[in-house]
C-alpha cells in the first residue's frame, strides 16, 4: 500500500495527496478567510448602526479609504462585496464542502483515499491561489471589487461608475475563474470516488446522508459552476476587449460608451444559474452533517432514510430550475416569473420533509447533547425560520416589495448563512477527533454555541422588520431619507447583537486551535457512531486501513436497535443470528 | 513605540492562555448525562427567548411598517401577504415548538434507549401532501395577482410616464397631449437635454420632463422605466411596486394610485410612524418631518446609491391637470 514511501515535510503537510490532509488545509484557509469575512462584517454593521460617527478601528483598517475615522461610501460598498464573496464562496463552499467531502468520503465509503490525490491536491492550491488573489485585492489603491457579490454590469464593468471596478475587480475574476476550475476539480473527483471507490457491501442505500449529500452537491456544482464561468468570461471580454455582451447605450461621465446590443439581463441569467444552485451547495453539505449528528446524538434511526434521499436530489433538481425568482423584477418577461414562481414554492415540500423528519428523529431519542448536537439542532430552527420566509420572496406577486430590502437579507442569512455555518460547525466539533486525534474542550463548545445562537437571532429577526418597512440593502447610511429615520434605533441593537456574535467566534478559534496541540486524547470511536471512518485508527496512516477495507454488511442508522447488545452498532458488523437487515 | 508595547502585551496573553489551555486534556469532553439535563434545559428557556424575541419584534416593530397600499393593484399585494404571513406563523410557532420542546424532552438519560423508529409512510405522506396543498393554493393566488399586476394592456386611458434613472439622480417624463414619448436613446443626450430625447420625433415634441414625480389619483399610470448608465431599481414601496432600470432597454410597471399624499398624512398608521419619527429628530435636534410618497433606488449602483431618491405626490385629478399645465414642454425648453 502506499504508506510504504517515505514523506517529507513538503509530501506530508504542503503538498500532500492524502485526503485527510487536503480537508484540513481547506478548514484552515477556509477559517482564515471566515475570519476575514466577518471581520468585515462587523466594519459595515458599524456604520449603518451609527452612520455618522467616527471609529478608530476604522481607521486601523481602512487606510485612505477613510476619513478621520469616517468610512467612505466606496468602502462600504467593497467590504459588503468582499464580505459576500468570502462567505458564500471561500467559507461554505470550499471551507465547508471542501473540508468534509475530502476528509468523509474515502473514510465513510470505504476507500484509501480519492480517486485521484493529484487532483485533489491541485483543487486545494488553485483555491488557495485564488484565495490569495482574492485577499491582495483588498489592498489595491482604489479598492476592491464593490459591484456586490453578484457583480452585476454595467457597474461591475466600467470603472467610471465605481472604482473599485477597476483593478479591483478584475482581481475579483480572476480570482473566481481559478476558484471555479478548484470547485470542479474537487466536485468531479468526489463524484467518481463515490461512484466506484465503495467497498464490498456498500451499496447506495447504505451510504450515510453525508455523503449522499455531498455527492448530489457535487453533481450541481458541475453543472453550474461552468455556467458562472462562461458568464465571468464574457464580462472579462466586455471589460478588456470592447465587446457588448452585457452593454449597450451608455452614457456616464459626459460621454457615451460604444458598447451597443448586450444586456445586463443575460448577465442575472448566467450569474443566477450558478448562483442559485449555488445557496443548495452550500446548504446540503450542511444537511448531510447534521442528519448525521442528530441520529448518531439522538441514538436513534435517521427517521426516513430513504425521504431523505428523495429529497436532496429533489432539491437538488429544483435548485436548477428556479434562479429566475432573484430576477422578478429585472424586467424580464412576467410569463417567465410565474413559471419560476411555481418552481420555486415547489422547494418548499423537500424542504419540509426533511425538516419534519429531523424533528421526528429526535422524537423519543436519548440525546446526546454534545456541541455538535446543539449546533444541529440550531440548524434545524435557523433552517425552519430563514426557509419560511422563502414562501414570501419565491412568490413574485409578493417579491415585488421585498426585493433587495433588509428582509432578502435576513431570510438568506438565516437559511444558509447561519445555518451552513451551523452545519460546519457541527462537523467540526463533530469530526475533530477524526482530524486531529484529540477533542475540543466541551465547556467552550457551549458557550460558543449559546452566544451564537442567540446573536444570530438578535442579529436577523429584527432585520426582517426594517426590510418590511422598505428598506434597501447596501444602502452606506439611511440618513438621507427621515421616513428610515425610526429604524436607527432597530439598526443599533443587531449591530450589538452583530458584534456579541464575532466576538463569540474568538471563543471557538482559541477552543479549535488549542485543541489541537492540547485537546484531550480521542478514542477510537467517542461518539459511539456507526460510519466507517470511526472503525480507522485514531492516528492518521496513507491508506486509512492498516490491514483490509473493512467491508460492510448493514446501513449507518443501526442505533438502539431492539435486540442487539448495543445501542450502537458499525456499518462492518455482519448481521447477528437473528437479525433482519433494516 | 506604543505598537511594540501592545504586540508585547498580545504575545503574553497568548501565552497565558496556551498555559492556562493545559487543563483541555484533564476535561470531560463528551456530553455526560448532567450535561444532557442542563443543555436540555437550557434549550426549553431558549425556546421561551425565541418566542419572546417574536412577541417583542411583532410588538415593537409593527409601527414602523409601511401602512395600506397607496395603489389598487397593491389590495391584492396585501392580502396575499396577511394570508401567507399568518401561514408561516402558524408553522414556525408549531415547528419550534416541536423542536425545542423535543429536545428538552428526550435529554439523554443512562440506560434509557431510544426507540428504533425509522420509518412511517403515513407521517411522511402527511408532511408532504400537507405543504404540496398549501403551497397550490398559494401559487395559484400569487400567480393570478401577479398576472393582475404586470399586465397593463387592458387600462383605460392611461397616463404614460417615463421614469429615467442615472447615477444618482431621478428624472420623469410625461407622455404629453398626445399620451405617447417621444423616442430617446443615450446618444441624442446635450445639454439640456438629459435625457436623450429624439427631438426629431413629432412624439416628442409635447413630452414634459420634470424633477418630481406627480400622479393623479384613480387613474392608471404606466410607468416606462430607462437608465442611462448602470442597473438601477425604481422602488416605490407605498404603491407596492417596483422594477429595474436597465441600461439598452425600457422595461415598464403599471398602478392605479388611489391614496393620495393628503390623505395619507391622517391615515391612522402614518400619524403614529411620523409621530415615532419626529420624537427621534426632535432628541436630535432636527427639523420634523412631513410624510411623502417616495421613489428610491433599490439596485446597487455606485457611490451615493444611498441616496438616490425622488418625491411622489398623488393629487386629485383636477389638482394634477392644473400641476401639469405649468410644465413646460420638452420643445419650449430646448428651443
Amino acid at each position: 500500500m502506499s504508506n510504504h514511501h517515505k514523506e517529507t515535510f513538503i509530501t506530508k503537510y504542503v503538498f500532500s495527496t492524502d485526503h485527510k490532509m487536503i480537508s484540513k488545509q481547506y478548514l484552515i484557509t477556509g477559517i482564515f478567510m471566515g475570519i476575514i469575512g466577518v471581520f468585515m462584517s462587523m466594519l459595515f454593521r458599524l456604520q449603518i448602526a451609527w452612520p455618522e460617527e467616527s471609529f478608530g478601528i476604522f481607521e486601523a483598517f481602512l487606510g485612505h479609504h477613510q476619513d478621520g475615522g469616517v468610512m467612505s461610501p466606496d468602502i462600504y460598498l467593497a467590504l459588503v462585496t468582499i464580505h459576500g464573496t468570502i462567505m458564500v464562496f471561500f467559507v461554505l463552499t470550499a471551507g465547508l464542502s471542501g473540508t468534509f467531502s475530502n476528509l468523509l468520503i474515502p473514510l465513510q465509503i470505504g476507500a484509501r483515499d480519492m480517486a485521484s490525490g493529484l487532483l485533489n491536491m491541485i483543487s486545494y492550491w488553485l483555491f488557495f491561489i485564488s484565495s490569495v488573489i482574492m485577499v491582495s485585492s483588498l489592498f489595491l489603491e482604489a479598492g476592491p471589487a464593490s459591484a456586490g457579490w453578484t457583480i452585476y454590469p454595467p457597474l461591475s464593468a466600467l470603472p467610471q461608475a465605481i472604482p473599485g471596478s477597476g483593478m479591483g475587480m478584475t482581481l475579483w475574476l480572476i480570482s473566481m475563474a481559478i476558484f471555479i476550475a478548484s470547485s470542479l476539480l474537487g466536485a468531479l473527483n468526489y463524484i467518481v470516488t463515490v461512484l466506484n471507490l465503495r467497498t464490498t457491501g456498500m451499496k447506495k442505500t447504505r451510504l450515510p446522508l453525508t455523503i449522499w449529500a455531498f455527492f448530489v452537491t457535487a453533481i450541481i456544482g458541475v453543472v453550474s459552476f461552468p455556467v458562472l464561468l462562461s458568464a465571468a468570461l464574457l464580462l472579462i471580454f466586455d471589460r478588456s476587449f470592447g465587446t457588448s455582451f452585457y452593454l449597450s447605450d451608455i452614457f456616464i461621465q459626459g460621454e457615451v460608451l460604444h458598447y451597443q446590443g448586450g444586456s445586463p439581463v443575460l448577465f442575472e441569467h448566467l450569474f443566477w444559474f450558478l448562483g442559485h444552485p449555488e445557496v443548495y451547495i452550500v446548504i446540503l453539505p450542511a444537511m448531510g452533517i447534521v442528519s448525521e449528528v442528530i441520529a448518531t446524538n439522538s441514538r436513534k434511526p435517521i427517521f426516513g432514510y430513504r425521504a431523505m434521499i428523495g429529497s436532496i436530489i429533489a432539491i437538488a433538481f429544483l435548485s436548477t430550475i428556479v434562479w429566475g425568482h432573484h430576477m422578478f423584477v429585472s424586467g424580464m418577461n412576467p410569463f417567465l416569473g410565474s413559471v419560476f414562481t411555481f418552481t420555486t414554492l415547489l422547494i418548499a415540500i423537500p424542504s419540509a420533509v426533511k425538516a419534519f423528519n429531523w424533528i421526528t428523529t429526535l422524537w423519543k431519542g436519548n440525546l446526546q447533547m454534545n456541541p455538535a448536537m446543539l449546533f444541529s439542532i440550531g440548524f434545524v430552527s435557523t433552517f425552519i425560520t430563514g426557509g419560511l420566509t422563502g414562501i414570501v420572496l419565491g412568490d413574485s406577486a409578493l417579491d415585488i416589495n421585498v426585493h433587495d430590502t433588509y428582509f432578502v437579507v435576513a431570510h438568506f442569512h438565516l437559511v444558509m448563512g447561519v445555518s451552513a455555518i451551523y452545519g460546519m460547525f457541527a462537523g467540526i466539533y463533530h469530526w475533530f477527533p477524526k482530524m486531529y486525534g484529540r477533542m475540543m474542550n466541551k465547556a467552550l463548545g457551549y458557550w460558543h454555541f449559546w452566544i451564537t445562537a442567540i446573536a444570530a437571532y438578535g442579529v436577523f429577526f429584527p432585520m426582517h422588520f426594517i426590510g418590511l418597512a422598505g428598506l434597501p440593502r447596501r444602502y452606506y447610511s439611511n440618513t438621507a431619507f427621515p421616513l428610515f429615520d425610526d429604524l436607527s434605533d432597530v439598526n443599533k441593537v443587531i449591530t450589538m447583537f452583530a458584534i456579541l456574535g464575532g466576538a463569540a467566534q474568538l471563543i471557538f478559534l482559541a477552543n479549535f486551535f488549542i485543541s489541537i496541540y492540547k485537546g484531550k486524547k480521542a478514542s477510537q470511536n467517542p461518539w459511539h457512531a456507526n460510519t466507517l471512518e470511526w472503525t480507522t485508527p485514531v492516528e492518521h496512516v496513507h491508506g486509512n486501513w492498516p490491514g483490509e477495507i473493512p467491508s460492510v454488511h448493514r446501513w449507518p442508522y443501526d442505533y438502539s436497535k431492539p435486540g442487539l447488545p448495543e445501542d450502537y452498532v458499525t456499518q462492518d458488523t455482519p448481521l447477528f443470528e437473528g437479525e433482519e437487515e433494516s | 513605540m506604543t505598537a511594540l508595547l501592545y504586540v508585547l502585551l498580545a504575545i503574553v496573553i497568548c501565552v497565558a492562555i496556551w498555559q492556562i489551555a493545559s487543563i483541555f486534556n484533564l476535561k470531560e469532553a463528551i456530553a455526560t448525562e448532567k450535561d444532557n439535563n442542563t443543555q436540555g434545559i437550557l434549550f426549553a428557556l431558549f425556546g421561551v427567548f425565541f418566542y419572546g424575541l417574536m412577541i417583542f419584534s411583532f410588538a415593537k416593530y409593527s409601527v414602523t411598517l409601511l401602512p395600506e397600499s397607496a395603489s389598487v393593484e397593491g389590495e391584492d399585494y396585501d392580502t396575499l401577504y396577511a394570508i401567507t404571513m399568518v401561514l408561516i406563523l402558524i408553522v414556525q410557532a408549531i415547528t419550534q415548538f416541536l423542536l425545542f420542546y423535543f429536545t428538552f424532552k428526550y435529554r439523554g438519560i443512562k440506560g434509557r434507549k431510544a426507540l428504533f423508529y425509522a420509518d412511517s409512510s403515513k407521517l411522511e405522506a402527511i408532511w408532504t401532501i400537507i405543504p404540496a396543498v398549501v403551497l397550490s393554493g398559494l401559487i395559484l393566488y400569487g400567480l393570478s395577482i401577479w398576472q393582475n399586476v404586470m399586465d397593463s394592456s387592458g387600462a383605460k386611458d392611461p397616463l404614460i410616464v417615463e421614469v429615467y434613472a442615472k447615477q444618482f439622480q431621478w428624472e420623469a417624463r410625461y407622455a404629453g397631449a398626445d399620451n405617447e414619448l417621444g423616442r430617446a436613446n443615450v446618444r441624442n443626450i446635450k445639454g439640456i437635454n438629459t435625457m436623450g430625447v429624439d427631438m426629431t420625433d413629432k412624439n416628442a415634441q409635447d413630452d414634459i420632463p420634470t424633477r418630481e414625480l406627480h400622479l393623479p389619483k384613480g387613474r392608471k399610470v404606466i410607468f416606462k422605466f430607462r437608465s442611462q448608465d448602470v442597473l438601477h431599481s425604481a422602488f416605490m414601496p407605498h404603491f407596492r411596486a417596483q422594477m429595474n432600470c436597465v441600461p439598452g432597454m425600457i422595461t415598464s410597471f403599471s398602478y392605479t394610485p388611489k391614496i393620495t399624499t393628503k390623505e395619507m398624512r391622517l391615515n391612522e398608521k402614518t400619524i403614529a410612524k411620523v409621530d415615532g419619527i419626529n420624537k427621534i429628530r426632535a432628541e436630535k435636534g432636527e427639523d420634523p418631518y412631513e410624510f411623502d410618497y417616495l421613489l428610491l433606488c433599490n439596485k446597487i449602483c455606485g457611490a451615493s446609491h444611498y441616496n438616490m431618491q425622488m418625491k411622489i405626490v398623488v393629487e386629485e385629478p383636477a389638482e394634477f391637470n392644473a400641476w401639469l399645465q405649468q410644465q413646460k414642454t420638452i420643445a419650449q425648453i430646448i428651443n
